[in-house]
């Protein structure tokens, strides 16, 4: 056992997880096919923030190191750093508000819910022509709310959300939503698309320079300082529903508006990433081991260590087995899924609901 | 003073009427139990005076308002609950189990404060678990679970305490020292307390007014010494049992005979 942080401590551990993750940024953004050298990547970066004019090294100017990287692979490496930070930190609202340890937006159909939206939205050729990319994260938030709505009341018996009732909701709806999403490509009849689907489904972060980061990233920003805002009552949420009532909470406004801010952290993620899994499960359950419940601390360093571990295993996933890349799902789901299975075997003895 | 009044207050669960036009008025300052057998609306009449439940019909009023037009924020803020028992899904430490009293206190955007820290303090020495405020929650036995939830209680600054069988779950010695706590908060701090009490021996030890419930209905209200007899048992339990005096404190103490044991 050990003894629990000082509020002062808090800072500073936020600001060593802060340190890690940019630690990471810098690591990732150097290594790939062309390796780049991080003071290259240091220096350039403060030199287009307008912060200071280093002269460039040779090799930056030779071999295109310019377009490598800030067309390449910054966008690649921010937006992992986006996905993991909303993946964790949905998890853990998730987690929070239904006092359940095993709900992850992939385990409960949520991020199934965002890509059956996002596909609508792909399918549709009139949305892609009207609005372009900002109609993918709209209609992934829809897509993730209504399954997040759908499983939770099937999950629901007397009140309460038993885990394995959850885990049985979210299966069965994943597995629909999938099969739909497969279904309407078939019909659409644009064979080009089932690939993208798939490819949707593995998982991979996909993007191309920065405009649709720049669309996702004030979302996912905002959705995790507002997701800070609730941090006390998600504390009073681990009493239970009617332990919370007790304690003043408007427990149906706030319900709703935790699995909608979850909802929309999950649709942001998923639609530049497909659906990476185990994220929301491996992340929270890590920080909680170390740092405690405490939501206040939670939250913040969820996303910190979310963006720094889905940066890393982004970097693994296409290194590894360079010129081939392993599809970012497919490696999150060989760590997280062991790891599941893990804490499914002890919850059984540990949690009492 | 009147602290709650429940006027001709009626509950029904969707088809099944649990209370039927209950008239009820505890003052400031007093300890009642609320008795009865399971299903008689013991439960749900803590619940409805917490403001969690509402009536279907009639009125409940907390300090002269209206508890139905109250807020959760604001009932919570003068009514705190100690249930039989909470269970906690993650590693919080007694502390901060206590903190979560300051819940209604807090403003949405906002984090605890000093006079917040202050409160918790005050409650964790009222209840005397000061060695035991840095350990998991989920690690303690069910009294010291329970003297936490009392601390936690007590972190609201409420103005009536209600308990829906704070004991049901606890050993013989963890009862008497629950009771024993909640007795001198009512006596000391002036806290009203009104507890739906399981046992009945322990309810006529503790309190000063007992009220029986039968199918929804009061059917006895009074001190111990007037309404724990042998006929309100037989009419409310239907159960025969003999009730004699306490040896120290002289209040009525119910005791069963087992079929074809003869005196």
């Amino acid at each position: 056992m050990f003894t629990r942080l000082k509020q002062n401590h808090r800072l500073l551990v936020l600001v060593v997880l802060g340190a890690i993750l940019l630690l990471c940024l810098l690591i990732a953004a150097a290594l790939g096919s062309e390796s780049i050298s991080p003071i290259d990547i240091a220096k350039n970066t403060l030199n287009k923030m307008a912060l200071t004019n280093f002269s460039l090294s040779p090799a930056w100017e030779d071999r295109n190191h310019e377009i490598i990287l800030f067309q390449i692979r910054l966008p690649r490496v921010v937006a992992g750093a986006l996905v993991g930070a909303a993946l964790a930190v949905a998890g853990v609202l998730f987690q929070g508000l239904l006092r359940n340890p095993m709900a992850d937006p992939y385990i409960i159909g949520t991020s199934a819910g965002a890509a059956f939206g996002a596909t609508i939205a792909m399918v549709l050729p009139l949305s892609v022509a009207l609005l372009g990319f900002g109609l993918v994260p709209i209609a992934a938030f829809f897509g993730a709310l209504g399954a997040v709505f759908l499983v939770y009341n099937l999950a629901r018996v007397g009140g309460k959300t038993p885990i394995v009732s959850m885990l049985l909701a979210g299966f069965a709806v994943s597995a629909m939503l999938i099969a739909v999403m497969f279904f309407m490509v078939t019909l659409s009849g644009r064979t080009e698309l089932i690939h993208t689907v798939y490819s949707f489904l593995m998982g991979s972060i996909s993007v191309s320079g920065w405009n649709q980061i720049a669309i996702i990233a004030p979302l996912i920003i905002g959705g995790i300082i507002l997701a800070r805002f609730f941090a006390f009552r998600l504390n009073a949420f681990s009493l239970g529903e009617e332990g919370a009532r007790y304690l003043g909470i408007d427990v149906e406004r706030e319900k709703l508006l935790i699995l909608g801010l979850g909802s929309l952290l999950t649709a942001a993620a998923v639609s530049i990433s497909g659906l990476v899994g185990f994220v929301g499960l491996v992340v929270p359950h890590a920080v909680r081991l170390v740092l405690g419940p405490d939501h206040r601390l939670l939250l913040p360093a969820a996303a910190l260590a979310g963006g720094a571990f889905l940066v890393l295993a982004d970097l693994f996933a296409r290194t590894m087995l360079s010129p081939r890349e392993i599809p970012l799902g497919i490696l999150t789901a060989l760590i997280g899924a062991p790891f599941f299975i893990y804490l499914l075997r002890r919850t059984r003895r540990e949690y009492a609901f | 003073m009147i602290n709650l009044s429940l006027n001709q207050v009626s509950f029904s669960y969707s088809d099944s009427p649990v209370l039927h036009h209950i008239d009820l008025v505890v003052e400031r300052g007093e300890m009642v139990a609320v008795l009865g057998p399971n299903g008689s609306g013991k439960t749900t009449l803590i619940k409805l005076a917490s403001g969690v439940l509402k009536p279907t019909e009639g009125e409940i009023h907390l300090d002269g308002s209206r508890l139905s037009r109250l807020k959760r924020r604001e009932v919570a803020q003068r009514v705190a609950v100690v249930p039989q028992q909470f269970n906690m899904p993650f590693a919080f430490t007694l502390r901060e189990v206590v903190l979560l009293g300051r819940t209604p206190f807090l403003r949405a955007f906002s984090d605890e404060g000093k006079e917040d820290h202050r409160v918790v303090q005050q409650a964790i020495a009222l209840i005397g678990i000061e060695e035991l405020k840095e350990r998991f929650f989920n690690e303690l036995s069910g009294g010291e679970r329970q003297k936490a939830i009392l601390a936690m209680a007590l972190a609201q600054e409420p103005k009536l305490l209600l308990l829906d069988e704070p004991t049901a779950h606890l050993d013989i010695n963890h009862q008497g020292e629950i009771l024993d706590l909640v007795k001198s908060l009512n006596r000391e701090q002036g806290l009203t307390v009104i507890g739906a009490m399981h046992d009945l021996n322990l309810a006529a030890l503790y309190f000063d007014r007992l009220i029986f419930l039968k199918e929804g209905r009061i059917f006895a209200d009074g001190p111990p010494a007037e309404v724990l007899t042998e006929e309100t048992i037989r009419e409310v339990f239907s159960a025969s049992v003999q009730v004699m005096q306490h040896p120290t404190t002289k209040v009525p103490h119910v005791v069963i005979t087992p079929k074809g044991s003869s005196g």
